[in-house]
């Protein structure tokens, strides 16, 4: 069922979703948030799309089998938590670096790795329940 | 130190990763395998650090204990750790022959060693949520390899097993929730001193039942079992192998761990539940057997009764008992996965599972036939197997506290158990093929011969090791379960390297 209403807004709204939902993931540090809040935002931006204009279409504005980028979430998980090893530190420390006077962590990495297997987990999900309904 | 309890969980997950990226390629499945072979290595590595150290701990991220996620190895989690990557890397050759390409491309190999991690991390934390966790990862990952591969049928038994679990699994985080919310702490060695100090026992005791009720869900124990004959048989032999082998026994190795380490203040009542529970869950199992006569099925139903013995092991809480039940976790692992493996051939040769529409096995493939007497007899308690001696101790322990009524469930379910193998054998391998046909191990092509029949003769190996040469096992299982009840060094190793 196409929706007027519903696709043209859905426009703003994905848009919305997507930019707070990196706002929330960077927020998470130290306050609440974080990857996985993020990532749940994120694929309810996706879902939207999904609902105004068809699976088909969210498929490809999301470029990427859902799958991979949850598997990639692991990787970038995964990578995070191994970092500490060659330099000693214990499983999954926090490793932080400066790249061009701004601080970098293992941390971040961990929260973005979380955030993508959110989203692509929930819209594996979500994708598979539209087309087979 | 710190890495040797980490790493058997994160090489599965970082196998998980490759295998489905690669998923694609002809070669995916042999991703898998390398990684359950690394995971055999650190296994191992892990083994001997406990066997040196007794216990030993760590602390993710360095959090001290008991706000950070502690891993913590005994000498149960170790050897549980190391079986199951035995069975892993066997299931994971195994699988290389059965699994075929369509089910590798909907990445079964990806979640198989999801699961193998999700197991292993089971078996190594010391933290009741992060216990929560592994059992999501374990939840998520089996419905995904019940799904993949089967037809109607098996998404049929897929949705049971994934309502019931899902039960199961709310019902523990409403437990883990309440022991917070009394406590304050969920990290299991802290937890130990704070319910005995904790001034309402009561709430505690029905605490306790709530995490008995959801890991029996799991461990399918009586009458909270139903959901395992009815989603066994239908996916992959190789994904039926490694739940038999494997996933019931989280529940059981969750119930053995919460009922030693935490919930030991009203023991009259909990342990007293647990024997009447382990009693009737030994009989249902194997009578639900007898009437069966699929090949899986059956089995499906041996895995219950069997899973009766080691809850008996846990309710007696004599160290004779509880050895006895750690001993027969061990043992009953290899045996379970391997009879489903042996089902799996037999399948591929005769075309059925269904025991009246087979045979001929003994005539046309005698190697089948003992790799399937070794297990099945095992399992029924036949000296010199390993399932004899698990039996014995039992029974013995039983007798010694003068549960004599325990003793004779326990001996009766033995005899029924081989009443159920004799079925097998008879339908299966003794009578000639209803159709004449003449099932050769020689007509599976010779590359699928290799990885299907190595990893079974490997673990037929094992049982009949265990048993002839019982001596290490025991001593190994005695320590275990003298840790088990006096789990002071447990406790001491967790909260000291906390408070460095």
């Amino acid at each position: 069922m196409k929706s007027l209403i519903l696709t043209t807004g859905a426009r703003l709204l994905i848009a919305l979703f997507l930019v707070f939902s990196l706002y929330v993931l960077l927020r998470g540090h130290n306050a609440p948030g974080g990857g996985f809040i993020g990532g749940l935002i994120a694929a309810c931006g996706f879902a939207i799309h999904a609902f105004a204009s068809g699976v088909a279409e969210a498929r490809r504005a999301l470029r990427v089998d859902p799958r991979v980028i949850g598997v990639l979430g692991l990787v970038c998980a995964l990578a995070a938590g191994l970092m500490a090893w060659p330099l000693g530190f214990d499983p999954f420390a926090g490793v932080w670096g400066e790249v061009a006077g701004y601080k970098v962590s293992s941390v971040l990495l961990f929260d973005i790795g979380v955030y993508l297997a959110v989203v692509g987990g929930i819209l594996t999900l979500i994708f598979a329940l539209e087309e087979t309904l | 130190m710190n890495w040797t309890l980490a790493l058997p969980i994160l090489v599965p997950f970082c196998a998980a990763a490759l295998a489905f990226l690669l998923r694609n390629r002809r070669g995916s499945g042999w991703i898998s395998v390398g990684g359950s072979v690394l995971s055999l290595i650190l296994a191992l590595q892990l083994l001997a650090e406990v066997l040196r150290h007794g216990v030993i701990a760590t602390q993710m991220s360095a959090w001290a204990a008991p706000f950070g996620i502690t891993l913590a190895a005994d000498y149960l989690s170790a050897a549980m750790v190391l079986i199951t990557a035995i069975i892993g890397l066997a299931v994971a050759l195994w699988g290389m022959a059965e699994v075929g390409q369509i089910s590798a491309r909907m990445g079964w190999h990806g979640l198989f060693q999801t699961l193998i991690g999700g197991v292993t991390g089971a078996f190594l934390t010391g933290d009741l949520f992060n216990l929560y966790v592994w059992f999501e990862v374990l939840l998520i990952s089996s419905f995904g390899l019940l799904v993949i591969g089967g037809q109607r049928k098996a998404v049929d038994g897929a949705v049971k097993y994934v309502t019931l679990n899902l039960i199961s699994t709310v019902l523990f985080l409403c437990a883990a929730g309440l022991t917070y919310g009394a406590t304050g702490t969920l990290n299991m060695a802290d937890l130990r001193a704070a319910v005995a100090a904790h001034p309402d026992q009561g709430l505690m005791t029905v605490i306790a039942m709530m995490f008995m009720i959801g890991f029996g869900l799991k461990a399918a124990v009586f009458p909270l079992f139903f959901w395992l004959p009815a989603s066994y048989h239908t996916p992959h032999y190789a994904v039926s192998a490694v739940f038999a082998g494997l996933l019931t026994k989280v529940g059981v190795y969750a119930l053995i761990r919460v009922f030693t380490l935490i919930f030991v203040g009203d023991q009259g009542y909990t342990h007293e539940i647990l024997l009447w529970v382990a009693c009737l869950t030994m009989l249902t199992g194997v009578l639900g057997a007898a009437a069966q006569s699929d090949f899986r099925k059956i089995l499906s139903f041996h895995i219950i009764s069997q899973i009766g013995y080691m809850v008996l092991g846990l309710a007696l809480m004599t160290p004779l008992a509880v050895m006895g039940g750690v001993f027969y976790l061990l043992h009953h692992i290899i045996v379970k996965a391997n009879l489903f493996l042996v089902a799996g051939v037999s399948r591929r040769l005769t075309g059925s599972s269904d025991l009246y529409a087979i045979g001929g096995l003994y005539r046309s493939a005698p190697l089948l036939a003992v790799l399937f007497l070794i297990p099945a007899f095992s399992l029924a308690g036949f000296p010199p197997l390993s399932g004899f001696w698990a039996k014995y101790v039992l029974v013995k322990a039983s007798l010694d506290l003068g549960q004599g009524l325990v003793a004779f469930v326990a001996l009766l379910t033995g005899l029924l158990t081989i009443f159920s193998m004799t079925k097998i054998w008879a339908e299966a391998f003794w009578k000639a093929h209803p159709d004449g046909r003449q099932p050769r191990l020689a007509s599976i092509p010779a590359r699928a011969r290799v990885l299907l029949l190595s990893p079974m003769i490997a673990l037929a190996l094992m049982t009949v090791l265990i048993g002839l040469f019982p001596d290490p096992f025991v001593t190994f299982a005695t320590t275990g379960a003298e840790q088990l009840l006096d789990p002071s060094a447990y406790v001491a190793t967790v909260l000291e390297r906390g408070a460095e």
